[in-house]
């Protein structure tokens, strides 16, 4: 039984898989003290497998079960498997993850070598079904490739009787009759950015002209049109700007019919952490942008709009089912490497977009290897994929040990590593802990006292 | 309301050496039963002759062995089976080919003693029960579609039981059957196996769960660790692929918990095929113990609309049995069932203005007429283009077996060295695939 105390008082009492209940201070104080009698309470606690008879086995069994369930797709590594096709971009943004370079600028392509060494590799993964994302700089800059890089991976997936999708992150400025009709053939997602208003979107994505979010409003239309609306997906990214402005932000995602909306802290690296942006606003603020934006998300919901907040629904999958979300940056074990790997331009292989993003910066920590000099055993089973695995793990950490919240939370060693130079972190100076565990408090809370919130986020939860 | 079973009028069945009988057409057989009516011309060759009540002075007297059925039982019809009981005063009715699912009750013995049984259980020796099930197998056509084993608690009889189960298997092959029991005899890993290798996937296990934790189940059943042998059986049938369906009925003590159950079984039991909530039927101890189990389901539509869509969203094809619609939030409409079956479903009076009368399940006409004070006839039916009933049994099965074994690195020593045997530390419950859509 692990616990945790609400700003409110009231204390969230939870289970080794993750079910919990919410008690009164008092009613915890008696459970705690062995002294509760309420028979009410005692059945609740039963039901949600936190206490048990001593002589009753099957509490024991059916918790074994669900914690299995929720580690069984481990055997199952690695799905998602990110291929920067080119460094090179015609966006300039402030907090741009990977370091820009000028679009003309040659020698930052993948070429067709190091795709099919990245291939062999992606293809030699447990792994039933992969998914193949493209990203860049601007992906969409070397198109040939990713044309040569689908149609390889189509043809080793039905060789080894293995399910391969594909997804092309773009900022849709260069998107033409060329890319749809491929995509179509091929049925590729699109994955873009849309930071919300044109003011913060243009604000935060400078680029010759001005008018970043006039193309990417009219390639997410254009996308909706001739792909079919599942077929486009936007990410925002949240900066001193969005403050303030979440509804405005969920507004003009609904009014372009996206209904999946991230509500998402800016990370720590790149670009992002040379010019300090990320400390430009607290966690508290943070907070009060993401509660602003989920509390409109679920008035829309009211309304009979059936938009999605992204974030809550990956946690909700956590905390509500015993299922693992697909989401890479909140597991534990973290997801470097076993749930995404990264093949960058040039050859080398990294156990995360960001530790990919750290290199850029000369930290080369997550960097696992090289394709033309390492095999897939030097990847998966070298100390540099392994120590931060090993260390971060949350159920071994302090403070994530006895965490109530540890099954809805993951681990995080690279922004660990990048913010204090270990792969654990300190729990109590980590804002990713204290991030998370606010978004924690507030979906419990709404979880248990609102009987609507509580219908949407089981609906969120097994979408 | 049809009867199923009465008293015989007259007979003369000296020396008769079987005792369960379909009614054939106007081929003579000895295997059939000729059904004699006014007019009808009693055709030498048959092996029985049942003469309805009101069919008069017959034009020639039966040429054989003969009953005069009663009033109630003269319905019977080509293709019915009826079954004469031992002691020979007694008729029971079978099957009935008109109707669209035949239950056939195997036994009175019940290890169970639910406060709220419609079938109280009795401490008989009725194994004749089973044997006249079997001999009713035999004589079915071989295409039957479906039907309803109850009780009682069918696997009482053990192998017997389970050798029915082949019989069918063989000799009506495509049929889906339902066996409605407790669930207690799967905890044995033996009798779960061969129950499983016989029943295959045409076979579903109803098995009734009323509570999320012991103390509740166990109070309602009157048998103190029936809890958790139902939920191993449960697990174990799971395990070996079984199809299972959960059926919970509300009452008193169960609507307050509604909402806690749905969530154990969304939790802990997410692989079942079928969760049935299901409405009392006042009859048997219902009717007895009427004080202790009856609860207005007006009181408790809110719980039962949230357990429901709880449910629903988590995956799980759910029904909702024998709850009149306009007590039920129409947010739950789609899952109602006219569940009552038409031997024993009316409505009432106030119905009759009703405009969504066609799609709801009614009431039952057997047993105490206990009707909630909140009765009111619909009168909107727009709502009503998603409210199709929903399937009974579900085809496809949700989860996976056989998943390779999965070690456990868990902090809680409690779940480090569970108790399990071989068979359950291979089953995960896996409900979906991945997820496919989360980009970076």
């Amino acid at each position: 039984m692990t616990f945790h105390r609400l700003p409110a008082g009231r204390v969230v009492v939870a289970n080794a898989a993750g079910e919990h209940v919410l008690l009164e201070r008092s009613e915890f104080l008696e459970l705690s003290e062995g002294r509760l009698e309420d028979l009410r309470l005692i059945r609740l606690l039963r039901s949600k497998h936190i206490i048990r008879d001593p002589a009753d086995s099957l509490p024991v069994e059916l918790l074994a079960l669900k914690v299995r369930t929720r580690y069984a797709a481990l055997a199952e590594f690695t799905k998602l498997h990110i291929f920067v096709v080119t460094l090179r971009c015609e966006h300039s943004c402030q907090y741009c993850q990977v370091s820009r370079r000028s679009s003309n600028r040659e020698g930052y392509d993948m070429s067709e070598a190091t795709a099919v060494a990245a291939l062999d590799v992606a293809f030699r993964t447990p792994s039933s079904s992969l998914k193949i994302e493209f990203q860049g700089g601007e992906p969409l800059l070397n198109f040939e490739l990713i044309q040569f890089i689908v149609q390889q991976a189509e043809q080793r997936a039905l060789e080894l009787d293995k399910d391969v999708s594909f997804v092309i992150t773009t900022n849709l400025a260069l998107l033409d009759d060329n890319v749809i009709r491929f995509c179509r053939t091929h049925d590729i997602g699109i994955s873009t950015s849309l930071d919300g208003p044109r003011d913060i979107h243009n604000a935060n994505r400078p680029r010759p002209g001005q008018n970043s979010w006039e193309l990417a409003v009219e390639g997410i239309r254009r996308v909706q049109e001739e792909l079919g609306h599942n077929s486009i997906a936007a990410l925002m990214t949240t900066t001193e700007a969005s403050l303030g402005r979440a509804v405005e932000i969920v507004d003009t995602y609904v009014e372009l019919d996206l209904l999946d909306v991230f509500l998402r802290p800016i990370s720590p690296y790149g670009l992002a952490i040379r010019s300090r942006s990320h400390l430009a606003y607290d966690v508290e603020a943070w907070l009060r942008f993401y509660s602003d934006g989920l509390s409109h998300i679920l008035d829309l919901n009211r309304l009979g709009v059936p938009v999605v907040e992204r974030y809550a629904a990956v946690i909700l999958r956590k905390m509500l089912t015993n299922d693992e979300s697909g989401y890479v940056d909140l597991r534990s074990p973290a997801g470097i490497g076993i749930a995404a790997i990264v093949y960058n331009y040039d050859g080398d292989v990294y156990a995360s977009d960001e530790g990919r993003m750290l290199a850029e910066m000369a930290d080369t920590t997550f960097r696992l290897g090289n394709l033309h000099e390492d095999q897939y055993e030097d990847f998966v089973l070298g100390e540099a994929l392994l120590a931060p695995l090993d260390e971060s793990f949350a159920l071994s950490a302090p403070m994530c040990s006895e965490c109530a919240f540890e099954r809805y939370c993951g681990a995080d060693p690279v922004y660990h590593h990048a913010t204090t130079g270990d792969f654990l972190g300190r729990k109590p100076l980590s804002a990713f802990c204290q991030r998370n565990t606010g978004v924690f408090e507030l979906l419990v809370e709404r979880h248990h006292d609102d009987s609507f919130a509580r219908g949407q986020f089981r609906k969120w939860a097994s979408r | 309301m049809i009867a199923l079973r009465g008293r015989i009028a007259a007979q003369r069945i000296e020396g008769l050496d079987r005792d369960v009988w379909r009614i054939g057409d106007t081929t003579p057989s000895p295997d059939r039963a000729q059904m004699l009516r006014a007019g009808t011309i009693p055709v030498p060759g048959f092996g029985l002759f049942l003469v309805a009540h009101d069919a008069g002075i017959l034009v020639n007297e039966p040429p054989g062995m003969s009953i005069l059925l009663p009033i109630e039982l003269s319905y019977v019809s080509t293709g019915d089976v009826i079954a004469i009981t031992p002691d020979r005063t007694g008729v029971r009715v079978l099957w009935r080919t008109a109707s669209p699912v035949n239950s056939v009750l195997l036994t009175e013995q019940c290890d169970n003693f639910c406060l709220m049984c419609s079938q109280p259980p009795r401490k008989v020796d009725d194994h004749w029960l089973l044997e006249q099930a079997t001999e009713l197998i035999s004589m079915l056509d071989r295409d039957t579609s479906g039907l309803i084993f109850t009780g009682g608690e069918p696997t009482i009889f053990g192998s017997d039981f389970l050798e029915l189960l082949s019989n069918c298997r063989e000799q009506i092959p495509d049929a889906a059957i339902h066996v409605l029991t407790n669930g207690r005899r799967f905890s044995n890993q033996a009798f779960a196996e061969d129950y499983a290798a016989v029943a295959g996937r045409s076979v579903t296990a109803g098995i009734p769960i009323y509570g999320s934790e012991p103390s509740l189940h166990d109070f309602i059943v009157q048998a103190d660790g029936a809890f958790n042998e139902t939920v191993n059986g449960i697990l174990n049938l799971a395990a070996l692929g079984s199809p299972i369906e959960l059926r919970v009925v509300l009452q008193k003590h169960t609507a307050p918990w509604i909402r806690e159950i749905a969530d154990f079984i969304a939790r802990n039991l997410p692989f079942v095929d079928q969760v049935a909530l299901m409405g009392l039927e006042m009859t048997g101890f219902a009717r007895s113990n009427f004080n202790d189990v009856w609860i207005d389901p007006y009181d408790y539509a809110d719980d039962l609309a949230e357990a429901a869509r709880h449910l629903d969203s988590a995956g799980i094809p759910t029904a909702i049995y024998n709850h009149q619609l306009c007590l039920l939030d129409r947010s739950v409409w789609p899952l109602a069932v006219q569940s009552i079956s038409d031997w024993k479903q009316e409505y009432e009076p106030i119905c009759s203005g009703c405009e969504v009368r066609e799609q709801c399940c009614g009431f039952f006409a057997t047993g105490r007429r206990q009707v909630s004070a909140h009765i009111a006839p619909v009168m909107r039916t727009d709502p009503l283009e998603e409210a199709e009933p929903n399937l009974t049994i579900q085809e496809e099965f949700s989860y996976q077996t056989g998943a390779s074994l999965v070690g456990l690195n868990s902090a809680n020593g409690d779940i480090a060295n569970p108790p399990l045997d071989d068979m359950q530390t291979t089953f995960v419950m896996i409900t979906r695939k991945p997820e496919s859509g989360d980009p970076e």
